[in-house]
């Protein structure tokens, strides 16, 4: 093997790289807050509405489960950019993520829901609590703590698939290591100190994540 | 009072409530025996409208339960309800249990909703639990939680679904206290019940359900003594 490691030049752009990691951050909590809200609000269609609302939710669900989430990608990049619709890199990858997201989570709230009993809201409405308080105060805090470690491991999942963003131009980590990698042609150091920092931001989100359910759920 | 007429209650084709009529005093505790599947249970949702009924009226201290624009959230306070399954929520520690309704439904103070649970939680011997989770009790004590958590709305009326059946043997005398003591106050209850010993002791009236029928109804000396319908007196042989 005659291939002399240049170390050199990555820890030069290591301030960038970090910088690209905080943007990949940020792009995949984002899209964590959306698909958690719209997740939730895909479930609760598909297990109390009926018609058109319903066969939306569930086509959605389908679709982000059962596609690649490459193809989701260059459908909201290519595809709606072929009908004109040119949205930024950053929306792009935002929004792709979040309908990943939320396609996931639906069914994980959907298991969730189901495993609080009914007669958790019957005791709520029995002490007057109106439908939206029984939900609010009573089920989806159980359902929280259920789906609490998928939730975890969708947003590992939203960290590390972000990195297809670089295939539509975004710059977040992967995106800016290609652009280092291809200028000074070090692409295997690049690439090395990269898995090196998405390892780190997993384990934190995991780490933090750990600590936050021991403050969340002393139950 | 709780006046209930002519009350029908189908589930799809299933009758389960056959024209029940039945009042209810103030102060006055009412047992309701009966096997399993003969209504009595579904009487209690009827009667605080956690069950739609298709015929007859329910008139809780002047108001139609069921008619249109009432505000069953409003009415419901009135009536506290325990559960056989005490659904106690799990994510609230005892006191929080407690004091949620009277903060959210009954919009009290913070304090004042804490305040108010704490005193509940003592009334019913759990003075000791306030900080405790649902699943560090015991189901005699998660039973009396519930009567807790349904006293702290101030409610008139008590309504007891089978509230100790689903207690092992050794738990259901410390609810039954517990019961025994809100009739001393003068509470007014309706308790769906498998205690006998309990309906005979502690009830003004005990109630027959046969079939969604109320085939019999008197104070419990006559009830248990010299029972007049048929169905009853094979009930009383087999479960004495």
């Amino acid at each position: 093997m005659n291939y002399n490691f240049h170390w050199r030049p990555v820890m030069k752009a290591l301030p960038e790289l970090l910088e690209a990691a905080l943007l990949t951050l940020q792009v995949a909590a984002l899209s964590m807050v959306l698909g958690v809200l719209i997740g939730l609000g895909l479930s609760l269609i598909r297990m109390h509405m009926k018609g058109p609302v319903r066969w939306l939710a569930t086509t959605w669900v389908e679709l982000a489960r059962n596609t690649p989430a490459l193809f989701q990608l260059f459908f909201f990049g290519f595809g709606l950019g072929a009908v004109g619709v040119h949205l930024t890199p950053y929306l792009i990858v935002l929004i792709a993520l979040t309908f990943n997201n939320a396609g996931y989570l639906a069914e994980n709230f959907r298991g969730g829901f189901k495993a609080v009993p009914d007669t958790q809201i019957r005791a709520s409405r029995s002490l007057g609590m109106t439908a939206f308080q029984a939900y609010t105060r009573i089920v989806i805090p159980q359902v929280l703590r259920i789906v609490y470690y998928p939730m975890t491991n969708q947003m590992v999942w939203a960290v590390l698939i972000s990195s297809l963003g670089m295939l539509v131009g975004f710059r977040e980590l992967s995106g800016e290591t290609q652009f280092f990698a291809s200028k000074t042609f070090r692409i295997f150091e690049y690439f090395a100190i990269t898995a090196v920092i998405y390892y780190v931001i997993v384990k934190i989100i995991l780490g933090a994540a750990s600590l936050l359910s021991k403050r969340l759920f002393r139950y | 009072m709780i006046e209930i007429r002519n009350l029908h209650k189908y589930f799809g084709s299933l009758h389960v409530l056959k024209g029940i009529d039945l009042d209810v005093q103030k102060g006055e505790v009412l047992s309701v025996i009966g096997a399993s599947g003969s209504g009595k249970s579904t009487l209690l949702y009827c009667i605080n409208a956690l069950e739609e009924i298709q015929d007859g009226s329910v008139i809780v201290d002047g108001t139609d339960v069921h008619a249109k624009g009432t505000d069953v959230n409003a009415l419901r306070q009135k009536m506290g309800m325990v559960f056989q399954q005490w659904n106690s929520f799990p994510h609230l520690t005892a006191l929080e249990n407690v004091a949620l309704a009277p903060k959210i439904v009954r919009k009290m103070s913070k304090s004042d909703a804490k305040e108010i649970a704490a005193q509940q939680l003592k009334h019913v011997g759990l003075g000791d639990k306030l900080d405790s989770y649902p699943s560090a009790l015991s189901g005699g004590q998660q039973q009396r939680l519930a009567i807790a958590r349904a006293l702290a709305m101030e409610p008139s009326y008590m309504l007891f679904d089978e509230a100790t059946s689903a207690l092992d043997p050794e738990l259901v005398g410390e609810v039954l206290d517990t019961m025994r003591l809100l009739a001393e106050e003068g509470m007014t209850m309706i308790c769906v019940t498998h205690e006998m010993g309990f309906a005979r002791e502690v009830s003004d009236r005990v109630a027959f359900f046969h079939q969604g029928q109320m085939e019999e109804i008197s104070p419990p000396e006559e009830f248990f003594t010299n029972p007049k319908s048929e169905h009853l007196q094979k009930f009383l042989a087999k479960v004495k």
